[in-house]
């Protein structure tokens, strides 16, 4: 899990680690199931390291023992701040796949078209599973937003496939 | 693949759809396969003028195949007469295409009841049975709206109600998602994927990924003919983190 996310999650309020964990998995629905429950603790003691956490144990109740309470420090909140102003955006690695097609059309070694068929099948595949898990969800939650992100990218993936069959298929049937 | 027409639904074989003749001679649809089994869900996907539409529209009798056979539930109807033909569309198919095709004057209530009272159910019967399918789409509180009064995807779920009404063995769905935005098509796929779950047989033509991957096989089609067919069931889970983002 990156730093800032944890990081960011804390700026609510001060929160026990298990909170946090919870706040992750509302936000991430199905997705938030394989999430590692050690991680989040590492990285918070990763983040008081280097002064962006604060760490005080809690007097704690019966059912729930004494427990760390992590809150952010001046410096944690401005690392926030500036986390959310930042740009970033992953990059699709479509040149790989590009420079796969163009590799095996050059030297005969695959047909362009079933590395594109193959490919299409896998996504196909992963839209399924990412539209069913979006059905799933309520109207208007969290997870539902994010994979429905998934399904849009998938889906643009999908449209640029067909862009590269019609491609190589044009230049099959050319000189 | 099926064993015998007891469990297919939908068959056509060596199915052929030309129009215009000479140089002028478009293969529309030309030389398909198919079979679809009881409670399955069927895409088929391809550009604009691959020739799905032409093949959903012979598969449900709303066009005359140029050679092949049509069976529906084991009877071929490719060479049956107009009022059978038309009986058969009644009773045994359930359309829904991309413009909704509602009447503008009747309510939402009107156009779901009117199939069944087309097909010889009584008023009351019909009027029960429409009120239980908007009830089904999570239209009931709309059923006296006219359909002008109505968003896109509402009246896309009207349409579905008015497909299902007489209990047809398949719906028949031509690029159901076409005219939606975002959210009123991930209603419409929430509709189709209860559907498949009560065991509706659904055939789906779409240019749209995400409508295709609603179903369980999805075959694409290009220039009439079949080139490719997928089963998507059986999936990948465990990927959908790496998507977003986030490690194992």
């Amino acid at each position: 899990m990156q730093q800032e996310v944890v990081l960011a999650m804390l700026a609510k309020e001060p929160s026990h680690g298990y909170e946090l964990r919870a706040r992750l998995r509302d936000a991430l629905g199905p997705l938030g199931e394989t999430m590692n429950a050690g991680q989040i603790y590492v990285t918070l003691t990763r983040l008081e390291k280097a002064g962006l956490v604060t760490c005080e144990r809690s007097t704690g109740s019966a059912d729930r023992p004494d427990r760390k309470v992590y809150a952010l420090t001046p410096n944690g909140q401005q690392r926030v701040a500036e986390w959310l102003a930042e740009v970033s955006w992953p990059k699709p690695d479509l040149a790989e796949f590009h420079l796969k097609l163009v590799a095996a059309a050059a030297a005969g070694l695959a047909d362009p078209l079933t590395i594109v068929d193959t490919q299409r099948r896998e996504l196909l595949r992963r839209l399924r599973d990412a539209q069913r898990a979006a059905l799933a969800e309520p109207a208007g939650s969290d997870a539902g937003l994010l994979l429905e992100g998934i399904a849009l990218r998938l889906q643009a993936d999908l449209r640029w496939l067909e862009a590269c069959e019609q491609n190589w298929t044009g230049r099959r049937s050319g000189p | 693949m099926t064993d015998g027409a007891g469990t297919s639904v939908l068959r056509a074989r060596g199915l052929r759809k030309h129009y215009g003749h000479g140089e002028g001679l478009v293969r529309a649809v030309d030389g398909v396969d198919l079979d679809v089994a009881a409670g399955e869900t069927l895409a088929v996907m391809g550009p604009s003028g691959c020739g799905k539409s032409t093949l959903l529209h012979l598969l449900g009798g709303l066009d005359r195949p140029s050679g092949g056979e049509v069976c529906v539930a084991g009877r071929r109807i490719d060479q049956i007469g107009e009022k059978a033909l038309a009986r058969m569309r009644r009773t045994a198919v359930g359309f829904v295409f991309q413009a909704f095709h509602l009447m503008d004057e009747l309510t939402a209530v009107e156009n779901v009841e009117l199939a069944a009272l087309l097909a010889g159910r009584s008023a009351r019967a019909a009027r029960r049975r429409a009120t239980e399918l908007l009830e089904q789409v999570g239209l009931a509180d709309r059923a006296t709206f006219l359909p002008s009064a109505l968003s896109g995807g509402q009246r896309q779920r009207v349409a579905i109600a008015r497909a299902l009404s007489n209990e047809p063995l398949v719906v028949l769905a031509d690029e159901p998602t076409g005219n939606l935005d975002s959210a009123s098509t991930l209603d419409v796929l929430r509709l189709f994927e209860s559907l498949h779950e009560a065991g509706q047989t659904l055939v789906i033509v779409s240019h749209d990924a995400r409508v295709a991957a609603t179903a369980d096989r999805l075959i694409s089609m290009r220039d009439g003919t079949f080139v490719d067919e997928t089963r998507l069931t059986g999936g990948t889970s465990g990927k959908l983190g790496a998507l977003a983002g986030l490690e194992g």
